[in-house]
């Protein structure tokens, strides 16, 4: 039984501490239990695996996070103008996926946070103001996210109009996303965290897929090819 | 039970190994040999099954069952071992739990050899003797970090597939932690499972993508070689980790791993040579595909629209109806152009020409619908290959593609769909003839609940398409009618065809929707006819789980369950399938099962197939009662002993009614069955 022992106890230390470090930890074996196989045990044993499993995480992962949550955030400040601004049926349906979509993954990004022990970014949203709590600063602006300037300008345009600015600008925000998805996994140790590489890789194709169709539906509704 | 000890025989963690491996053993030695456990009162017992001989050719259908209403799908207890179950002309065999190496990670796909099914998992895989389908018994467990863990098999080969970036080379359990490492495996795994309680890890092929998923093909004409198609979506890795990786857009870099996947060639003589061999361009070229249009419903809609005098207008290649909330205004501005206040009648009739006219200024639409040189998608999620009728369907991101893989090496792509919906797709299966083919859309990854009320059905569903000459046309959409709750990650997912003759039905995996039996013969009605689902893993949060795949394998429905771990079910005769019918579907036995390789199904000559095609009949009144029960007779007296010339009487006795029947195709099909019955 000593044996045994010695192997729980490490394991418990995590989870109490919320242990995160900058290497990712080298993952315990799978923690021995008593020998009866009993419901109730096995049932300890997936949470115990459960909460193991969220320790191997990096600030860059917790970062990832963080700074996609703000991201999605402006993605829906955007689509919400769809139906007021005239926007046609492609655009609209297009508006819909993404709201639906990018809510849902922000709801997964904030469980992920919270799961580990980090700060929790809450969202407010007031029309074309966006603001997010438990956040720095500097994190209002990752990659490919509009200037306010260019949220107003997309606000000002209406029919045929937004759905041309409307593609522009939310290309560019998921060519930003991409982006983030690449630091991500560029930098050591990050990525080994099952949900984060789900996340990202998701988020990575999803958004390639979007900006594919997006590009599409630009040229028809600009009557020319970029680059023209 | 029998006794026997499971060996972990996959690498353990370098640290600890002597006190980890006492531990490991005395825990496998209790948790090997799981016990069926005890259902929930919401499940029926598991009694004996449904007898597998075929069964007399008198008993058509049993007690009728029109789907349980309220659904008692919604509404279920939440737990993790102990969730309120919900089922419906199945039943439940056995419900095992993972191992304890395996125990709180996910379980992913299923593949089959002989009696064995190999479960994947993200710990590493799982074999479970499964010849007593109601107590499974964990023959194998083999450590070795990978996800997906996607598996498929061909006799003594087992493939892994790896895109996580904590896979090792080694199998190692501690990760890896540069960027930029020699250790790293994202790719596929081989090993020689020839003695399947000890597989042999005998080499890798590492991609530039990783394998999300792959797909084993075994070309009837090569018996020297298979063929792996890789498909990998996650990030390109660094040149430096794998030299001639590169993820940069094909006008950049001709040789990017973008837009493509790849073919690895497996000598079985020399498995640890195989390498890939081609990375075809499937993609290329794929400009503003014709969406799937709109589904006969919708037709007949318009239809009704047009006889009420409503404005239809075309946009983009489809017709709508113009909401009445736009006529009014559009109108008014119409009225007011030409100087007036009050619309009339006149005008009516002269907005209604100009419309088309308006519609394509106001949105700017080009004559030619729009063409721009922008390429298609960059990877498919996952490619079915059925190499019984030479072609593929690939599910990749937007686009439903159909590919001829007569040369196996060089897919070519026949026909691309995109759908309307921005479906991103995921996978493919044929029916068994190969004039259907069915594409589903796994919104959201699989990780979050679209089967909420609030989601739309077309969205996370399946889309049904008919086949003809390699185009596709769209004909509906399928998705599980069952509401599930915000805490349940729900979405369509992996499944297969059940080996039902004349039907095309198919068992489908909904993660914590459960798993749901639809008949898809009609592809523009898709009805389902059989289900099991279990309660939330927790009342209060997401907790991912569910039914991973759910496959039909050698009599019985298998069931991998990401957190709950394995699941077995056979069908219940029904109204909706008979005993026959059931029986016939057992009757087709494989040696092995890879669902991305679709075998194609032959029935063997039984009484059961015979039985199968008449229920049939009997349900479409393809042929009288009175002809039903006479053929009916006639069989039941052959199969207890009676002359084969009766039989022979009876298939001519067919072919003459089949002239005057409804369903003259099926007729004559139990007229062959019937011959072949006379002369085995």
């Amino acid at each position: 039984m000593k044996t045994i022992l010695r192997i729980w106890v490490p394991a418990l230390l995590f989870v109490s501490t919320g242990c995160q470090s900058a290497r990712p930890v080298a993952s315990t074996a799978p923690p021995a239990t008593s020998v009866a196989s009993s419901t109730t045990d096995l049932e300890s044993l997936y949470w115990a695996q459960k909460d193991s499993s969220r320790t191997h995480f990096t600030p860059a992962d917790v970062h990832f996070m963080t700074g996609m949550i703000v991201h999605h955030a402006q993605a829906l400040v955007m689509s919400v103008l769809a139906p007021s601004h005239g926007a046609g049926p492609e655009v609209s349906t297009l508006t819909l996926r993404i709201l639906n979509s990018q809510r849902a993954e922000i709801k997964t990004m904030q469980n992920w946070l919270r799961d580990r022990g980090q700060v929790v970014p809450e969202i407010h949203i007031d029309g074309l103001n966006l603001t997010v709590t438990g956040v720095d600063k500097h994190m209002m602006h990752m990659p490919g996210m509009l200037s306010q300037d260019q949220l107003v300008e997309l606000d000002a345009a209406r029919g045929p109009d937004f759905d041309r600015l409307f593609l522009k600008y939310m290309i560019q925000h998921h060519s930003g996303a991409i982006t983030m998805v690449d630091d991500l996994f560029s930098t050591d140790g990050a990525g080994q965290d099952e949900l984060a590489f789900k996340l990202a890789s998701d988020i990575n194709v999803d958004q390639k897929t979007e900006i594919a169709r997006m590009n599409r539906l630009l040229d028809r509704l600009s009557g020319t090819s970029e680059g023209n | 039970m029998k006794s026997y000890i499971c060996l972990p025989t996959g690498r353990v963690s370098r640290a600890g190994t002597v006190s980890l491996m006492l531990a490991v053993v005395a825990l496998s030695l209790s948790a090997c040999s799981p016990k069926p456990i005890a259902q929930s009162a919401a499940a029926p017992s598991a009694t004996a099954p449904a007898a597998t001989a075929a069964p007399s050719a008198t008993a058509s259908v049993t007690a009728t069952a029109a789907k349980p209403s309220p659904d008692p799908r919604v509404g279920l207890k939440a737990g993790l071992f102990d969730a309120g179950e919900a089922v419906w002309n199945l039943n439940v065999l056995s419900e095992t739990r993972p191992s304890a190496s395996f125990i709180g990670k996910t379980n992913s796909d299923l593949a089959f050899k002989d009696h064995y099914a190999i479960q994947g998992n993200y710990n590493g895989i799982q074999v479970w003797d499964i010849s007593n389908p109601k107590q499974p018994v964990l023959d194998t467990e083999y450590v070795c970090p990978a996800s997906q863990s996607d598996v498929s098999v061909y006799k003594n080969l087992l493939f892994v597939s790896g895109e996580g970036l904590g896979g090792r080379l080694d199998c190692g359990i501690e990760g890896v932690p540069d960027a930029v490492s020699k250790d790293r495996l994202r790719g596929i795994r081989i090993f020689d499972i020839t003695d399947i309680r000890h597989p042999n890890y005998i080499a890798n092929v590492q991609t530039c993508r990783g394998s999300h998923t792959h797909s084993l093909l075994k070309d009837p004409k090569d018996d020297e070689n298979v063929y792996i198609y890789v498909s990998g979506s996650a990030p390109v890795r660094p040149a430096e980790e794998l030299p001639g990786c590169s993820g940069g857009a094909p006008d950049e870099d001709p040789n990017t791993a973008l837009f493509r996947i790849e073919v690895i060639k497996v000598p079985l003589a020399h498995p640890e040579q195989a390498a890939i061999v081609s990375s075809p361009r499937i993609f290329d070229n794929l400009v503003a595909p014709p969406r799937h249009g709109q589904a006969p419903d919708d037709i007949a809609a318009l239809e009704q629209a047009r006889a009420e005098g409503k404005f239809i207008v075309n946009f983009f290649g489809q017709d709508r109806v113009l909401p009445d909330r736009f006529v009014g205004p559009m109108l008014a501005g119409f009225v007011k152009q030409r100087g007036g206040t009050v619309a009339t009648a006149a005008d009516s009739a002269a907005f209604r020409e100009a419309l088309p006219g308006i519609i394509k200024k106001r949105f700017n639409i080009k004559e030619d619908g729009g063409a721009g040189p922008k390429p298609g998608p960059t990877q498919c999620h996952d490619i079915t290959l059925y190499p019984g009728i030479g072609l593929a369907g690939g599910a990749c991101e937007g686009y439903g593609m159909i590919l001829d893989i007569s040369d196996p090496i060089h897919p070519k792509r026949m026909d691309a769909v995109a759908d309307s919906n921005f479906s991103y797709w995921h996978s493919a299966t044929f029916n068994n003839d190969g004039t259907k083919v069915l594409f589903t859309d796994e919104w959201g990854g699989g990780g979050q609940p679209k089967c909420r009320a609030s989601d739309p059905r077309e969205w996370g569903a399946d889309a049904i398409f008919t086949l003809k000459d390699d185009k596709m046309t769209f004909r509906s959409y399928y998705k599980l009618s069952a509401v599930q709750t915000p805490e349940e990650n729900c979405v369509a997912h992996n499944g297969s065809l059940i080996p039902i003759p004349g039907r095309d039905v198919m068992v489908q995996s909904w993660y914590q929707g459960g798993v749901s039996v639809f008949d898809w013969t009609d592809a523009s009605h898709p009805m389902e006819i059989a289900y099991h689902d279990r309660g939330p893993i927790s009342a209060d949060h997401m907790e991912s789980g569910g039914t991973w795949s759910a496959y039909w394998y050698n009599g019985v429905i298998v069931s991998s369950e990401i957190a709950r771990g394995l699941d077995i079910f056979e069908l219940k005769p029904s109204a909706l399938l008979s005993a026959n019918e059931i029986a016939a579907a057992k009757s087709v036995r494989l040696d092995y099962f890879n669902t991305q390789g679709q075998p194609k199904y032959v029935w063997p000559t039984t009484y059961a197939l015979a039985g199968a095609y008449l229920d049939q009949l009997e349900r479409s009144k393809g042929l009288s009662d009175g002809q039903t029960a006479s053929v009916r007779k006639a069989l039941t007296a052959a199969e207890s002993g009676a002359s084969k010339g009766a039989l022979t009487n009876l298939a001519a006795k067919l072919d003459g009614l089949a002239a005057g029947s409804s369903d003259a195709a099926k007729v004559r099909k139990l007229a062959g069955v019937v011959r072949d019955l006379a002369s085995p």
